[in-house]
């Protein structure tokens, strides 16, 4: 190995001494030397992630003298909730509503009909079965917006435009692919005995999906939820094109029409910002170890 | 399905009548899933060809138009600038967004606590949706009112959204501020994969961290910068909603990708049928680019990596 590796410049870790200390301290040495550039770059993005967001939620504290009259960085002399209250007065909360109905109602389904869908490519076989995983790996690559004009000219003959059922019923379909592959590895994972035991006692499939399977995948479904929330919750288009009534605003848009509105008054536009996020980013807290530690494991393999 | 079912090597002919027996209720359970997809993702796949060929405003009958959709957007330079843009943003964003994401994540693979911490904030962007991004952009680039001054750089107090050159360099920064947090998870998680005992046996040969990354991290990783670069590459087709807030396309088209070049079609102008035309187009490169990128894996590592992603 050396002899290939000769050409590059930096000298070699010499081996550790004794064996028993060696993995621990080749991880070490590993790191300790990587934090140079690693460690640079790694402090450097996190000014570059940290400034944009203090910037948001100092301002959007502010009143409009501070604002105008204060450094953009400093934090506000006399913080406000006045902005926040405009924004909540503003219809903010039925955006917020529609945005709650158009997630629960898009992930609860997504979750709950990909799941029986991997449940049965993981357990059963057949060309069939073959023939559906298939057709969904293809639909990952199907991107959503080469497919919104279609979309909207059947929600219009279904009768649905306007309405909120006609941003979820894409959206479930859109998150049913990668959320099926996702969970079909989850449960791929289940050691066979288990189903095996489950058999011998007489279960059947439906009973081994729901007692056994759905169990030991939680950890996975709550990755694919949040992932799915996430998508649902931020998304732009579906509702721009699908919907028109102001009282049928999901928050994306209301943010946008609300910046449309109030484009002087910047405290509370950024006001607007940061309560969209507060939602996703409670559920991000409470949900931040299964959702990464789900993703890394159905992206990175 | 019995058929069907025998194709599966069973060694006991009993325990194969009684899989066929039990496991003839499962293909029923794709059928809800296979509905929806079927009904609001395919179909519509196949209604966008369709309607590529077809004369609609959007709100009145549909007629046909034989290829003249098809004539008249290939021969309009504005698909041509579209396209070019829609690459340049493809292939500059994937050129900035790998290098960090890769670094980031081999640096947040570690096991310090405080890189796991810095991960955690890493995440921030992913959780804003990117109507929100862009307008807290538009606040932040103010010259008199956002970072220039607060941060005391009068090189960031430029009009931003009102030179070409600079709108398209803040919407490719925007994009790596909200996505290379993603990415940088891909790649941890990556890492963490890569077996320990490469790593002592590249020390015992007195390998350095340099060529340790070099020879071991980044081949080891080759399947994963194959997914990032899928998800980053197919994605940057879709950056609508970051573009339609932040710049609207402008100034002039100067922004104005593919996806935002069928919206304004067809939804502003009321061309369906050309609008169709663009997202099949769409479609296409998306598809050659996928396949292409899965090609990059190796023939028969294919179908391992889609499963993997």
């Amino acid at each position: 190995m050396s002899t290939v590796l000769k050409s590059d410049s930096k000298p070699g870790t010499p081996a550790s001494a004794t064996s028993s200390i060696k993995a621990k301290q080749s991880l070490g040495t590993r790191i300790r030397r990587l934090n140079i550039p690693g460690g640079l770059g790694g402090w450097i993005w996190l000014a570059v992630i940290i400034i944009p967001v203090y910037y948001i939620v100092i301002t959007s504290l502010k009143t409009s003298e501070g604002y105008f009259g204060q450094n953009p960085m400093a934090l506000p002399t006399s913080p406000t909730l006045e902005n926040y209250q405009l924004v909540l007065e503003s219809n903010f909360s039925t955006y917020f509503m529609n945005s709650v109905i158009v997630t629960l109602g898009s992930v609860i389904p997504t979750v709950l009909i990909a799941f029986m869908a991997a449940f049965a490519i993981v357990r059963g076989h057949g060309r069939y079965l073959k023939f559906v995983n298939g057709v969904f790996l293809m639909g990952l690559a199907i991107p959503l917006q080469a497919t919104i004009i279609p979309i909207y000219l059947m929600i219009i003959r279904l009768n649905l435009y306007d309405s909120l059922l006609a941003i979820m019923l894409p959206s479930i379909a859109f998150a049913i692919p990668l959320t099926v592959l996702i969970l079909s590895n989850f449960i791929r994972d289940v050691p066979n005995e288990l189903f095996e035991s489950m058999r011998l006692d007489g279960c059947s499939e439906w009973q081994t999906m729901w007692r056994l399977a759905l169990p030991l995948t939680k950890p996975a479904i709550v990755t694919v939820a949040i992932y799915n929330g996430l998508h649902v919750w931020n998304g732009f288009l579906l509702p721009l094109v699908l919907t028109q009534s102001p009282g049928l605003r999901v928050l994306p848009l209301g943010l946008w029409t609300f910046q449309g509105e109030f484009s002087v008054n910047i405290p509370a536009v950024l006001a607007s910002v940061v309560l969209s996020t507060l939602p996703i980013l409670v559920i991000y807290v409470l949900g931040r170890r299964q959702l990464v530690s789900g993703l890394t494991a159905g992206f990175s393999k | 399905m019995s058929s069907a079912t025998s194709h599966r090597a069973v060694p006991a002919p009993q325990k194969l009548r009684e899989s066929v027996k039990q496991k003839s209720a499962l293909p029923w359970l794709t059928l809800p899933a296979l509905f929806f997809f079927v009904v609001f993702a395919v179909l519509p796949l196949i209604g966008v060809l369709a309607l590529s060929f077809a004369n609609w405003d959007g709100i009145g009958a549909i007629g046909v138009a034989g290829m003249e959709n098809w004539t008249s957007v290939l021969s309009d330079p504005e698909l041509y600038n579209s396209l070019g843009l829609t690459f340049m943003i493809m292939i500059v964003s994937w050129l900035v967004q790998t290098p960090i994401s890769l670094l980031l994540g081999v640096f947040t693979a570690g096991t310090q606590r405080y890189r796991a911490a810095l991960a955690v904030l890493y995440f921030l962007p992913l959780l804003l949706s990117s109507a929100a991004v862009a307008i807290a952009y538009k606040a932040l680039l103010d010259p008199n009112f956002g970072l220039a001054m607060g941060l005391g750089l009068p090189f960031l107090a430029q009009d931003w959204l009102g030179v070409p050159q600079l709108a398209l360099g803040l919407i490719i920064f925007v994009i790596a501020w909200q996505f290379v947090p993603f990415h940088t998870l891909i790649y941890q998680g990556g890492v963490r994969q890569i077996p320990k005992s490469l790593y002592e046996a590249a020390q015992i040969d007195g390998a350095g961290t340099i060529k340790q990354f070099f020879h071991i991290t980044l081949p080891q990783l080759k399947y994963t910068i194959i997914t990032s670069s899928t998800l980053m590459v197919v994605g940057s087709l879709t950056y609508f909603d970051l573009i339609f807030v932040l710049t609207g396309g402008g100034p002039g088209n100067s922004t104005r990708i593919l996806a935002l070049d069928m919206y304004l079609r067809g939804f502003r102008a009321n061309l369906m049928g050309p609008a169709s035309v663009i997202a099949v187009i769409l479609v296409v490169i998306g598809l050659a680019l996928a396949l292409f990128l899965q090609r990059l894996g190796g023939k028969d590592q294919q179908g391992s990596q889609l499963e993997g992603m």
